[in-house]
């Protein structure tokens, strides 16, 4: 109990981080550089796996706490996991290593720098997940964004200066009212202690204006319609390793902040503002999977395929049953393991191709097949076919929506629909059909380290498809506490 | 005399300066030895200021027309070891341009005098003075390059425009003892009744050329062309230095007679403020000179710094403090880079000479990153924590509109820091420049990066110290 064990899975790729940087200008062997990235972020992940063994899910209670003055009277350095934050940890966990695997040696300009890039921003998400303090949280939300922004500007595409801004200033936008509201909420209560603040409770006279400001900085992030339009460019111009650490991780902060802190500190705004969020993500899912369906670029059929599935993650937390927020963070899971699976799907073309165009391609279930298969899989589990982890998640949301509103439940069925012929249609038109273009004969198929990230990625999608109990379990009892905490306030206020 | 060991920096410093003279004088070619004696001198009136007067009781001299108390000494430290290592670092420079002569460090040395007069002062009378010998220090440092048209033209308009501010200033100070019989900061706080609308005049006229100091929006017209005008290493004095001294006279002028009338100067600091994060931040986006761009992030700085002065408590005196502190490090970092853009004894400093330096500088071009993200407030860098604490103080006061305004004027200026680190990492390099730079140069830009990059690690050191500084 003694160790450190949070502070470590922070510490442990910015130090992976500084060592890379320190060496650089000796070895000029960029092989090493990878092996040493790869090396720190796979410590981390059976870090984080033995944290979950460690982990006691029949408790709400925040463990492995951790506790430090930081800025006496004013800030402490608190981190600590319960079962909503402890599986977001894993994934970035575990999502960080295969980024790494993905990353191209011999195409990759300053690879050593891009590794740097990648660590760094592994030990901004997980603080993301484990702090406990509002201010110590605004830290690690925002410095986020400066590895982000590098990795968009410098390895991006050609119109990659545009998105690198477009992605920073959309979120500091958003994220600047979320610290006036947590200055404001130190100076109401006293503390930026998320348990404190759980315990005391904030006057629900300023929960709505504090909501708002918190929320502004979480739909941008998420991102949810009208504000989602910096995803699309990010992800475009964004290298493969970027556009996956973006979709699988960085959405989920705001989901995270969702539940964590809208839901849990304001739970009579989150009352109050629950029609804005339902109509938001209905909008979300129906308008972005229609827009899904006729985009040409495939990493921006993904984005906003992304944005449709993160509207059902809204919708699922704010039904604020105990269905729709499990629901909400297993397809948050399951959607980090599928669209990074997917990004990487569209990788593997492209190093091949270099075209992301839907039309580039078409025919090449022979020529690639063992590709095809693993992109089939994926495919299912982005339109939530049955066995696959985002059936479940979909499936618990939409239950807990019927059960709150029909007509929202309804029309968020509807995107389903409409999710699955985006995503059908895209891979009839990628893999099947007419061999046109002949340059695609000279594919080649899966090398064993694209093989090997698919299938890591592939098993958990199936497995917790199949089998969803260790997630429900990890999570169960914080969210029925929470739930519990949320209606009491709630009912209490009336 | 009691206590004269209280002004023995000052002493020091004046008798320092004539002997600097007269040795300037008699002995041929000394501007090295004199460069390097006021380097000396800097240092050891900061070991005196810090010996004598850190730790005593606020005390008053000379019929209360000067004060010693925990803010002027802090002030003073800082001053010195800014103007120390702004006088380190610009050597080179100096001899690059062939202005590398005695009256240099004299002048840098007697401004200095001037402002510690003015960070000490505690009478009108006293604080002008102070102001008028730190001015005539910087007109004439303004124009030192004099054979550029540029540098010439820095000079005079720094001058007109500065002799026309403190006109305004003291007619200020004179409605303020025609109405309250005093210049004593001490004795017109017991003198004057609230309802005196006439005295509000004095005061406005006073921040009016206050403002013009610090060069906040709607008097900072003069900063961006003296700025870009001047040689670079006086440019670096201008930035830094005579505001730590003018927000002190700021602080002390506002907090100690006047604490009262907070009703009537409140609003014209939050318009000044405003004005100054918005304007700063908007106008940088357009320019194209590094100083220019340096300019207008200082107003837009400033506007910051009063901010926290706009609140009326401790809490903000400290944190605008806290903030002046901070700003100085991250702008001595950008200057040490900008001193180092320099290929065949030519300065660069366009924001197109930066293109591509990540490549052939990447040490240089990651440590102006951190610089830049800092200036920027992006957590969790030194100058979030800058913005932070005048934040919190700002809302204390639930002054909800200044702080949301300060913080949405942060995202503009993001615009322009990131363009810049654009310019530097995405675009195509050009030719490398000079790497032999001085070893004090490369030290200063180490040490600000590494204390920008550090300092969350350590945040509470920064705040001990200023939170000692109590003027209500």
């Amino acid at each position: 109990m003694n160790f450190p064990i949070l502070s470590s899975l922070i510490l442990l790729p910015f130090i992976g981080a500084l060592f890379l940087f320190f060496t650089k200008s000796k070895s000029e062997n960029k092989i090493t550089a990878k092996y040493v990235a790869l090396f720190t972020s796979l410590v981390n992940f059976f870090l984080s796996i033995y944290l979950w063994f460690l982990f006691d899910q029949t408790t709400s209670a925040f463990q492995f706490v951790e506790d430090r003055i930081w800025i006496e009277g004013l800030i402490n350095y608190k981190v600590g996991v319960d079962g909503i934050s402890i599986l977001f940890i894993i994934l970035t966990a575990f999502i960080t290593p295969l980024c790494i695997v993905s990353v191209n040696n011999s195409a990759t300009k300053r690879l050593n720098e891009f590794l740097i890039a990648i660590l760094v921003m592994e030990t901004f998400m997980i603080g993301v997940f484990c702090s406990l303090d509002l201010v110590v949280f605004y830290l690690f939300f925002e410095a986020g964004l400066i590895p982000m922004f590098l990795i968009i500007g410098i390895w991006g595409g050609t119109r990659r200066v545009y998105s690198a801004f477009k992605f920073f200033l959309f979120t500091l936008l958003g994220s600047v009212l979320m610290l006036v509201a947590i200055i404001s909420i130190y100076w109401i209560t006293g503390t930026t202690d998320v348990v404190k603040l759980y315990e005391l409770g904030i006057d629900t006279k300023y929960q709505n204006l504090l909501w708002l400001a918190f929320f502004s900085s979480f739909a941008v992030k998420t991102p949810m319609w009208p504000v989602h339009t910096w995803l699309p460019d990010a992800h475009v111009e964004a290298p493969t390793a970027g556009s996956v650490l973006l979709a699988a991780i960085l959405l989920k902060m705001a989901g995270y902040g969702f539940i964590r802190f809208s839901l849990g500190l304001f739970p009579s705004a989150s009352e109050v503002f629950t029609p804005l969020i339902y109509t938001l993500s209905v909008i979300a899912i129906i308008f972005t999977s229609l827009i899904a369906l006729m985009q040409e670029d495939m990493k921006k059929l993904i984005a906003y395929s992304s944005v449709a599935h993160m509207g059902f993650v809204t919708l699922g937390i704010f039904t604020n049953q105990q269905q729709g927020i499990e629901g909400s963070i297993i397809q948050m899971i399951s959607h980090g393991l599928v669209s990074a699976a997917l990004f990487l799907c569209v990788g593997v073309v492209y190093d091949r191709m270099h075209s992301r165009l839907i039309t580039t391609y078409g025919g090449i279930v022979t020529i690639i097949p063992k590709y095809a298969i693993l992109f089939m899989i994926f495919t299912l589990a982005a339109l939530g076919l049955p066995g696959t982890s985002g059936f479940v998640g979909e499936f618990l949301i939409l239950m807990a929506a019927f059960k709150d509103n029909f007509l929202v439940a309804v029309l968020a069925s509807l995107g389903v629909i409409i999710g699955a012929a985006y995503m059908l249609w895209l891979y009839k038109r990628v893999i099947f059909g007419k061999l046109i273009n002949s340059d695609l004969k000279k594919m080649i198929d899966l090398n064993k380290s694209e093989a090997f990230m698919l299938i890591c990625l592939a098993i958990p999608t199936l497995y917790f498809g199949f089998y969803p109990e260790p997630l429900i379990n990890t999570i169960e009892v914080s969210i029925s506490d929470l739930i519990d905490t949320y209606n009491f306030s709630v009912a209490s206020k009336e | 005399m009691n206590n004269i060991e209280l002004i023995f920096p000052e002493i020091f410093i004046s008798l320092s300066i004539m002997f600097l003279l007269i040795l300037g004088v008699f002995k041929k070619n000394s501007s090295k030895i004199i460069h390097n004696i006021s380097l000396l001198v800097l240092l050891i009136t900061s070991v005196i200021t810090f010996n004598e007067t850190f730790s005593v009781n606020p005390t008053t001299l000379f019929n209360q027309s000067i004060v010693v108390d925990y803010l002027s000494s802090f002030m003073k430290i800082i001053t010195l070891i800014t103007a120390f290592v702004v006088l380190l670092i610009s050597s080179n420079y100096l001899r690059a341009f062939k202005i590398f002569k005695i009256e240099y460090p004299i002048l840098v040395l007697s401004s200095v005098l001037g402002m510690m007069i003015m960070i000490s002062s505690n009478d009108l009378i006293v604080f002008y003075m102070g102001l008028e010998l730190q001015s005539l220090g910087l007109y004439v440092l303004a124009t030192f390059n004099r054979n550029q048209l540029k540098s010439t033209e820095a000079g005079l308009k720094y001058f007109v425009l500065s002799a026309l501010s403190s006109g305004l200033l003291l007619y200020g100070c004179s409605l303020i003892y025609g109405f309250t019989g005093s210049t004593n900061f001490d004795f017109i706080s017991t003198q004057f009744s609230t309802s005196e609308y006439a005295l509000t005049f004095g005061i406005v006229f006073v921040l009016v050329g206050l403002a013009f100091k610090i060069s906040a929006v709607p008097f900072h017209m003069w900063a961006p062309d003296v700025y870009e005008g001047s040689p670079t290493s006086v440019t670096l004095f201008f930035t830094i230095v005579p505001k730590i001294a003018a927000l002190t006279v700021f602080i002390r002028f506002l907090y100690v007679p006047f604490l009262n009338l907070i009703d009537q100067w409140q609003i014209i600091l939050i318009f000044m403020s405003i004005a100054s994060m918005l304007f700063g931040a908007i106008a940088a986006i357009g320019q194209k000179n590094l100083k220019r761009l340096i300019a207008y992030s200082s107003i837009s700085h400033i506007g910051y710094a009063l901010a926290g002065l706009a609140t009326g408590s401790n809490d903000g005196i400290q944190s605008s403090v806290m903030y002046m502190t901070i700003y100085i490090i991250m702008n001595l970092g950008f200057f040490s880079c900008l001193l180092m853009m320099k290929r065949n004894n030519i300065y660069y400093e366009q924001i197109d000479d930066l293109s591509g330096l990540s490549k052939n500088h990447p040490l240089l071009s990651l440590s102006l990153l951190i610089i830049l993200f800092s200036l920027a407030g992006i957590p969790p860098l030194a100058g979030f924590f800058a913005k932070f604490y005048i934040f919190k103080s700002v809302i204390e006061q639930s002054m909800y509109f200044l702080a949301i305004v300060g913080l949405l004027s942060t995202v503009v200026a993001a615009f322009y820091y990131l363009r810049i680190i654009k310019i530097m990492y995405f675009d195509e390099e050009k030719d490398s420049y000079d790497k032999d730079h001085s070893l004090w140069l490369k030290f200063s830009l180490t040490i600000s990066t590494i204390l920008i990059l550090t300092y969350f690690i350590f945040p509470g050191e920064l705040i001990n110290v200023v939170s000692k500084i109590n003027i209500i």
